[in-house]
């Protein structure tokens, strides 16, 4: 394969995946709820995903488990290595710990 | 192929005193709050590299502590141990095998306020995103890094001294991130940086997903060099399509690279079999400005086009395999690599 058909080939692959993503992304469905206490949950849980996809998903998977008695260290540990803002880390350490 | 920064630093953990340095720092840290429980993180992996026809194995082992101090204070610290056994030279049978055993930062974070954070002690540079957000084993979708990965990062891909950093504005529509650092010259065994200034701004677009940043840095001994440097993420909003990229021009060289990664939810979740699958692409350019080499980049110009797929299984474990396919002028190569990593994280003692 010679290097000057590398950027074309490169260019065209990530056209396709991006147009399969565009073509296959979908708004996230509403949550049902049942009263104002659980709806104040939902909304919170809500924002700790967004702001858990915007900011911990950008560079790594999502840790499948661990224990509560670190999740504010590892906020803190994120507020200093992502540029969390106070208002993301407060949310985030309510999302990990509902 | 390794990130670039673990080929730097000398060796560390290997003196008592320190060992027994983080181990008085844990036990002074066994009654921390609730939810600030010292933790121990990091990855292990096996990975193997096929160049040119020979074959590398590489086992190593990269632990990441973080130990929060009050309600504003945190020690965090990245080490790395490897072995290495690759084919010995010439007609001989059997493998050559070396250890490296490394500190590859250890920083104080105190924040000050809510956009401040003060850092102190040896810490990543924050040139461009590779060095600082994607070189972790148990990050990265490659096992090494790109062609440029050094270009910036000034020799070690570590500074000794003073950062200030953090979110400068943070709105529900964009937010802005800052990361101001200097350096300076220390030559001893344990932390080996050069004599350094520069910085990072980030803007991030969330409803578009969308991270621009630029980075500066001024190497201030020997021949004085500027490096500069750009980046731009994109993930559109609900699909598993990312893309990374970075530019970076330096006095002798320059290049680029842009990754693109790919996992879909369409067939069960990101949790089933098919969506566990990742395919990876990297397209990676260096150019020659002279002939002077002092930025770790290839001799000439280099092009790299890496394909990978990646597959991601449960218990924070990857399977990461690649092929590339390098042109210069000095030959082209095949690279094919495998490996497996599994990341860890959990408190650093027991407790109720």
């Amino acid at each position: 394969m010679n290097s000057k058909y590398l950027l074309p080939v490169f260019v065209a692959l990530a056209s396709a995946a991006f147009l399969q993503a565009v073509a296959q992304s979908n708004p996230p469905a509403a949550q049902k709820t049942n009263g104002p206490a659980v709806a104040q949950v939902s909304q919170q849980q809500d924002e700790g995903t967004r702001i858990f996809q915007q900011n911990c998903s950008r560079c790594h998977n999502t840790p499948q488990g661990f224990s509560p008695r670190i999740s504010g260290t590892i906020l803190r540990h994120m507020r200093v290595r992502a540029s969390l803002s106070k208002h993301d880390e407060e949310v985030l350490l309510r999302f990990f710990n509902p | 192929m390794l990130p670039p920064i673990t080929k730097f630093r000398g060796s560390t953990l290997t003196r008592p005193a320190s060992l027994i340095a983080c181990l008085a720092v844990l036990f002074a840290l066994r009654y921390g709050a609730a939810q600030n429980t010292p933790l121990l993180s990091g990855g292990v992996g096996f990975f193997t590299s096929t160049n040119s026809g020979q074959t590398s194995y590489q086992p190593l082992f990269e632990p990441l502590l973080d130990a929060p101090i009050g309600p504003h204070f945190l020690i965090e610290s990245r080490a790395i141990l490897l072995e290495s056994l690759s084919p010995k030279g010439g007609d001989q049978a059997g493998y050559d095998h070396s250890h490296f055993i490394s500190l590859t930062y250890l920083q104080g974070d105190y924040i000050l306020s809510s956009h401040v954070t003060v850092v102190g002690g040896t810490f990543l540079i924050p040139f461009n995103t590779y060095n600082d957000r994607l070189s972790p084993i148990w990050i990265g979708n490659f096992q090494g890094g790109p062609l440029t990965a050094n270009l910036g990062s000034l020799s070690t891909g570590a500074g000794t001294g003073g950062m200030l950093s953090g979110s400068a504005i943070s709105r529900r529509k964009y937010s802005v991130s800052y990361n101001s650092f200097f350096s300076s010259r220390v030559d001893n065994s344990y932390f080996q940086s050069d004599r350094s200034g520069g910085g990072r701004a980030s803007l991030y677009l969330p409803d578009r997903r969308l991270e621009i940043g630029l980075s500066y840095d001024r190497l201030l001994q020997g021949t004085r060099e500027n490096f500069y440097g750009a980046h731009l993420w994109w993930e559109p909003k609900d699909s598993g399509f990312k893309l990374r990229s970075e530019f970076a021009r330096g006095h002798h060289a320059q290049g680029y690279w842009i990754e693109t990664t790919y996992r879909t939810d369409a067939f069960g979740g990101l949790d089933s079999f098919v969506g566990r699958f990742q395919p990876v692409f990297r397209m990676n350019q260096s150019f020659r400005r002279d002939t002077v080499v002092s930025d770790g980049l290839p001799l000439v110009n280099t092009q790299r086009a890496d394909f990978g797929l990646n597959y991601n299984l449960p218990h924070n474990t990857r399977i990461l395999t690649s092929y590339s396919r390098q042109f210069s002028s000095t030959g082209n190569s095949n690279i094919w690599q495998t490996g497996i990593v599994y990341r860890f994280l959990f408190p650093a003692w027991k407790g109720n």
